[in-house]
């Protein structure tokens, strides 16, 4: 799949920086500064020794202006690694939401049917409300939620995507 | 361990000197104090105290790009480094390494809207190749060699480093600038071979080439220009310059088709827009340059060279693209060319450059000075004419007069010639031509200005008074600011609003008040010898030259047009009524 020149498209971009203050800062001021768009963004220490970041971004843009946003990463001092992992050979990508129901009856029992199809767990239970914890692909989530949102949806928490390349490679 | 302490201060002050810094401008202020104690118990740092901070990052702007060295600032907490914020963010646009250290206060009241308390490194962040604030008074002396690495290397650029108060008055070890070595920036200095020899190949088989040379030329250092100049002569092509990249190759040679782009020359606008191979060197596709994207060079393959790989395909795609120095890219490109005994065809150049003689037979550059009235073209033409055989330095501030200056001042080596290019900060000049002075203290420095800019900045008479500074201060004084009225009489109506510059200074007086001395060219049968009694004079000097009011700066390339839709003088102006688009009112 060739990305056309204008076609807007979107990209999950990894990038593994020093742990030090203001780094993510700098890369969400690139991002504002610049105009990009930021559809998600996970963020946490992955390496306590080196002390290394991994930040996942997903953004959307041409594929000039997805050329450019990874090249002003790479410019960023504290930066090592910038992988767009939408382009560089197959990836999986996960997210994780906690979803909170609230309902009685009919549908309290219906909200548990999807949450057991979509292999959502119920982490918190009160006579009136769920909590799910749903793990998934952004589209499988999405459909999680929006399936939940007549049977009394409240409360929505999501990561953000936290993305890895298959196979034997680090970043 | 077992290794003697020092005070955070003295670490930052004898990092300084093992990065072999001569010279500081600064301001004081409470913040800084621990500083400027270890300063007066030193004699190895010379402290120029300048009037304003904004200007202490002009001047050590000029000081770098002189010298090729680090300038470097000290700038107190607060006020004191947002004022030097239009300097750092001036010398990022424009490539120049800086190391600007600012006071904080100290680490225990940072966030509680301290006396003096700004988020520096916050504030800085975009304004910046980098920041770092400083936590550890252990680590001052590593983050300060590393600020010094960064900031001169790959792309320069400014750095800043945020200093506590508590740090500086702390104790902690040293060490030294050859331990240093950092975790992840790695800039990409040589060039890949294998595009080389492919970019090698593009040009043996261009018919209409033209090399389009920027301030990365200069930025690379002297060897970079020699191996440019050597390199357009060896292929006999066209060669263009930016504004930043003027001086790179010699103005006056005939392979120079003089600057580009909006104020560019009609030969050299002509030329990027009918090529069929551009060669790119350390210039950035700048808006400036390109006039219309969608109808920038249409016909032309592209080959772009450049250390910073973000400046690759950022505002046009290129064919093939060089991330590296430029100098050490223009080394392996000359081996292989030489190597391959390449010679480009002869028939085709002689065609082109056929066609580009003809584009530079329309004298796009002429004017008339006839009557009494300087044009302003004319005072420039006159002062480079009583000034290129001597060891001359220009800075400009922005505005016509800068145009003019790239346009009739010829330069033949690089690093003569700096004026604020990508950020285009009024103010400019003045401050930058002091840190230039302060590097040359026998050269000839003169600030080409205007009599708006001039303004901006001039507190510094009094830097330049102080250490005796004999920097020229050349005013083409309007009478406006020059650019804003020009664009109002183009693009608005003529509706010339607050450009008029009223209740003007007498520059003369003024001058003397800063124990400088003024000067004045009414006609054109002062000019030459006023110019003449700037350049004798042993002090400092400002000369309030009046020109024209109502001169435009042609050639012109409005905004939203294509290189082949230059206005060339006030004649077009009058019949191509509608040469600017609504599209390009928007634009600035």
């Amino acid at each position: 799949m060739v990305q056309q020149p204008q076609e807007i498209r979107r990209h999950t971009i990894a990038i593994l920086v020093d742990n030090e203050v203001g780094v993510l800062a700098r890369v969400i001021g690139l991002f504002s500064g610049r105009g990009y768009n930021i559809e998600s963004l996970t963020v946490a220490e992955v390496d306590p020794r080196e002390q290394l970041s991994r930040i996942t971004i997903v953004t959307s843009g041409t594929l000039m202006v997805i050329e450019q946003i990874k090249a002003q990463l790479r410019r960023l001092v504290p930066v090592h690694k910038v992988s767009d992992l939408t382009i560089e050979g197959p990836s999986v990508s996960r997210e994780l939401a906690l979803v909170k129901v609230a309902g009685s009856g009919e549908k309290r029992v219906e909200s548990l049917r999807i949450a057991d199809i979509f292999r959502a767990r119920a982490v918190d239970s009160t006579n009136e409300s769920f909590v799910f914890e749903i793990v998934g692909s952004t589209d499988k989530l999405d459909a999680f939620i929006h399936l939940m949102e007549p049977l009394g949806l409240v409360d929505v928490s999501r990561t953000g995507v936290a993305a890895i390349a298959r196979g034997p490679q680090s970043i | 361990m077992g290794q003697e302490t020092m005070t955070g201060a003295e670490l930052v002050l004898k990092a300084l000197v093992d990065q072999g810094v001569e010279v500081i401008f600064g301001y004081p202020g409470g913040a800084v104090l621990p500083l400027y104690d270890e300063l007066f118990k030193q004699n190895s740092l010379r402290h120029i105290l300048v009037r304003h901070e904004q200007a202490a990052v002009h001047a050590a702007e000029g000081y770098a790009r002189s010298t090729g060295k680090v300038g470097v600032v000290l700038v107190t907490s607060g006020p004191g480094a947002t004022n030097a914020v239009t300097g750092l963010l001036d010398a990022l646009c424009d490539s120049v390494p800086i190391v600007c250290l600012s006071g904080q206060v100290p680490t225990h009241l940072i966030g509680n809207d301290a006396f003096q308390e700004a988020d520096t490194t916050g504030i800085t962040r975009p304004c910046t190749k980098h920041n770092y604030l400083v936590k550890d008074v252990n680590q001052t002396a590593r983050i300060l060699h590393e600020a010094f690495y960064v900031a001169r290397t790959g792309r320069p650029g400014p750095v800043v480093v945020d200093l506590p108060k508590d740090i500086l008055v702390g104790r902690g070890e040293y060490v030294g600038p050859g331990k240093v070595k950092h975790k992840s920036y790695r800039p990409q200095v040589k060039g890949d071979l294998k595009a080389i020899e492919a970019a090698v190949a593009m040009m043996a088989e261009a018919k209409r080439p033209v090399f389009y040379i920027g301030g990365g030329v200069v930025n690379s250092g002297p060897a970079a220009s020699q191996l440019l100049t050597q390199f357009v002569h060896m292929t006999g092509f066209p060669c263009t310059q930016t504004l930043m990249g003027l001086g790179g190759f010699p103005g006056s040679d005939p392979l120079s088709l003089g600057m580009l782009g909006m104020h560019g020359t009609y030969e050299a606008n002509l030329a990027m827009h009918g090529c069929d191979l551009m060669v790119c060197v350390g210039a950035r596709f700048d808006d400036r340059v390109t006039g219309r994207l969608n109808a920038f060079s249409p016909q032309s393959r592209k080959i772009h060279i450049d250390i910073d790989p973000s400046s690759i395909n950022k505002n046009v795609a290129v064919e093939l693209s060089i991330v590296g120095d430029v100098g050490h890219v223009l080394e392996d490109m000359i081996k292989v060319w030489k190597s391959r005994q390449i010679r480009a065809s002869e028939a085709d150049l002689k065609e082109w450059w056929a066609s580009i003689n003809r584009w530079r037979s329309k004298d796009c550059l002429r004017y008339q000075q006839s009557g009494k009235l300087i044009k302003p073209q004319h005072a420039i033409e006159r002062l480079y004419q009583l000034t290129r055989d001597r060891d001359t330095y220009i800075t400009t501030e922005v505005g016509q007069h800068q145009m003019w200056a790239a346009q009739f001042y010829k330069f033949e080596t690089p690093c003569r010639w700096m004026p604020s290019g990508g950020l285009g900060t009024m103010g400019y000049g003045l401050p930058a031509a002091l840190g230039v002075q302060v590097a040359h203290p026998a050269s000839l420095v003169i600030d080409i200005a205007g009599e708006a800019s001039i303004q901006m900045n001039i507190q510094e008479m009094a830097t330049l008074a102080q250490y005796r500074l004999p920097v020229k201060v050349f005013i083409l004084n309007n009478q406006y600011m020059g650019m804003v009225r020009q664009w109002q009489e183009l693009l608005h109506g003529a509706r010339y609003s607050e450009s008029r510059s009223t209740a003007l200074p007498d520059f003369v007086k003024l001058a003397e008040a800063f124990g400088a001395v003024g000067l004045k060219a009414e006609t054109v049968d002062d000019l030459d010898d006023v110019i003449h009694k700037m350049i004798d004079c042993d002090r400092a000097v400002i000369v309030d030259c009046h020109v024209d009011p109502k001169e435009n700066c042609f050639p012109m390339i409005p905004s939203g047009a294509a290189h082949n839709e230059m206005l060339l003088g006030p004649k077009d102006e009058a019949t191509g009524g509608g040469a600017i688009s609504e599209d390009g009112m928007v634009l600035v």
